[in-house]
């Protein structure tokens, strides 16, 4: 009785321990999976620009040649792009964001705004190409200048912004807050002197993240009829520009005209690919660096 | 060295100016105390001016171009002819390569984003996931322009060796590459609401003798569905508004298909495209911009609100 009672039940657990350990090695192998596709992506971005990326291309002005094609413009062009974005989206998102926190009673007003910046950063990017189109390039004259570019670009990563500063002025410790209104300090005294300062390094990491979303974004730009093809360097906030991502997107679209182009797209991601690491990693250093042990 | 007394006169009007000047600075306190408030209100609420911005924008040059094309037509017309001498404008050849692109993507990021969320709450030791999710992140962090890259100059080729009768611009191929692109949000979302699941069901579940497969399968993913579901909805979202990968990889065919080994146009490849081109403000092809992307702005906006919905109505409370 006994017997044949154990037998088929320590099949059946022998079958469940096995279909346990495989189940493993799948579900380990679908993490390990989009890791992988990276791995080859990188390879062979590589294989196919790193010996394109020089001083000259780095340095040079865009040609038709691919020989002689270089990214300086782009690079300018990104610079002058954040002097628009860091400023405006500073200000805006953690202004909105101390509102929100420290102001705004937990009353219809503060849950409509949190509900809109909820439904606008899961608006796709190119909406807010043709908001900038419609308004800032058409309606306002701008043109497809770094201003409306910058513009366009802050209004989409804005409510990134604003939430990752929520959550830092969240995290500050509230007995801080007390403690500057038990020596005196006025509502704004505090947040401008202890809660702000305090909250800062979460906010600047935030706010990077955010700023690398904004470099490495294209759609919104191709709307704005930011060119590709630009010779002059950008001077200022009101000069046509051109960035990275958009000298990729027509250097691939065209390497079935010239072969060579899909080797500067390659090198010119490589270069996109290294400054947004960078970006992230300086993020995460200074998240990790300054995180409030509380 | 003088006494205070004899100094009284000046020390008496030095006094003043100081309580004048205390009294100016407290003033001017106030006055920033009631300011600053009121400025911040208007910065927060400029995110309200960007929704409305967007609304009135997409349905006013809409209904302007639903004045040449009715709206009856739009919605159900299966030809797309923008340019052409005889214009039509249906949208529904976009909607199709719209839909199969992001069916594709979610064919391939559901499965394996959800798989990946099990093992890194169910299996993996606290040292593999704090590589595996930082990892995942920077996934995570590639430009869609370089997916686009990726997909058009590696993927596209590749899949033509296996299928010769793919087409160089194709939607499978941008499919698959949003699929890889989906893959971390769909996990992490996933992750997070397996997490919140409490450990005492796990426990409970391994006192009755189940193996980790049949708590994780069994107790977890049920419990966590309404947030594995709305992640889901997020990632098809997601797929849905992108750009870049199909705008690169599939080309501008507008065709009514479902055969996935030809060129196919997503609604925001077709923006990319008029935008690109020069369509003379005023045109009909100018406003069927905004009514393409009005479109767009209300599917992923319902979309979105639809996850919301899922996450927060079938929560289970614990």
């Amino acid at each position: 009785m006994l017997h044949t009672r154990q037998s088929p039940n320590s099949s059946r657990i022998r079958f469940r321990l096995l279909a346990d350990r495989s189940a493993k090695i799948m579900f380990g192998a679908a993490a390990l999976f989009g890791i992988v596709i990276m791995g080859i992506l990188l390879v062979r971005i590589t294989s196919e620009g790193l010996s394109w990326l020089s001083l000259d291309f780095l340095t040079g002005r865009f040609s038709t040649t691919p020989e002689r094609a270089g990214i300086m413009g782009a690079v300018l062009g990104t610079f002058w792009l954040l002097a628009v974005v860091v400023p405006v989206t500073m200000l805006v998102g953690i202004g909105s964001a101390v509102y929100l926190e420290l102001y705004s009673k937990n009353g219809k007003i503060r849950t409509f705004i949190q509900t809109n910046i909820g439904n606008l950063a899961g608006v796709p990017s190119i909406v807010f190409g043709i908001l900038g189109l419609t308004v800032f390039v058409r309606a306002l004259g701008f043109g497809s200048v770094v201003l409306a570019g910058g513009l366009t670009l802050s209004l989409l990563i804005l409510p990134i912004v604003i939430v990752s500063a929520q959550e830092a002025l969240r995290s500050v410790p509230h007995q801080l807050g007390d403690a500057s209104y038990a020596l005196g300090a006025s509502k704004w005294q505090t947040i401008q002197s202890v809660i702000l300062p305090v909250a800062l390094p979460s906010i600047l990491t935030g706010a990077i993240l955010a700023l690398s979303r904004a470099i490495g974004e294209t759609a919104p730009l191709v709307v704005l009829g930011i060119p590709a093809l630009l010779i002059p360097f950008p001077g200022g906030i009101l000069d046509r520009f051109t960035v990275l991502p958009m000298q990729i997107y027509y250097w691939t679209l065209d390497a079935a005209l010239v072969a060579d182009y899909a080797h500067l797209a390659a090198a010119a991601s490589i270069v996109l690919l290294i400054s947004l690491f960078l970006l992230n990693g300086s993020a995460i250093y200074l998240r990790n660096k300054y995180t409030i042990k509380a | 060295m003088t006494s205070p007394f004899q100094a009284s006169s000046s020390s008496n009007s030095s006094i003043r100016d100081l309580i004048r000047h205390n009294q100016d600075k407290k003033s001017f306190r106030k006055t920033i105390e009631v300011w600053i408030p009121r400025f911040l209100f208007l910065l927060a609420s400029l995110s309200v001016l960007t929704t409305v911005g967007i609304l009135i924008i997409l349905l006013t040059e809409a209904i302007e171009f639903f004045k040449t094309v009715p709206i009856l037509d739009f919605f159900t017309g299966t030809v797309l002819k923008p340019l052409s001498q005889t214009p039509a404008f249906g949208i529904l050849p976009l909607v199709m390569g719209t839909l199969v692109s992001s069916g594709i993507a979610i064919l391939v990021a559901g499965p394996i984003g959800l798989m990946a969320a099990i093992y890194l709450s169910e299996y993996a030791s606290r040292r593999v996931r704090s590589v595996l999710k930082p990892a995942l992140e920077l996934l995570a962090g590639v430009p869609t322009i370089v997916y686009g890259f990726f997909a058009f100059t590696f993927v596209t080729p590749l899949l033509r060796q296996w299928i010769p009768s793919l087409e160089a611009t194709n939607i499978l191929s941008p499919g698959l590459v949003m699929g890889v692109m989906i893959i971390p949000m769909i996990a992490s979302l996933s992750e997070d609401a397996m997490r919140s699941v409490p450990q005492a069901m796990r426990e409970g579940s391994a006192a009755l003798g189940s193996t980790k497969l049949e708590t994780a399968l069994k107790v977890v993913v049920p419990a966590a569905l309404s947030g594995i579901i709305a992640s889901f909805v997020l990632g098809i979202s997601r797929a849905l508004g992108e750009t870049m990968i199909v705008a690169i990889a599939s080309g501008s065919s507008k065709n009514f298909t479902f055969d996935i080994t030809e060129s196919m146009q997503t609604m925001t490849a077709y923006i990319v495209e008029v935008t690109s081109g020069d369509a003379a403000a005023g045109s009909t092809v100018y406003y069927s911009l905004y009514a393409v992307a009005m479109t767009l702005f209300a599917t992923t906006l319902l979309m979105n609100l639809l996850a919301g919905k899922i996450a927060r109505k079938f929560r289970e409370v614990y």
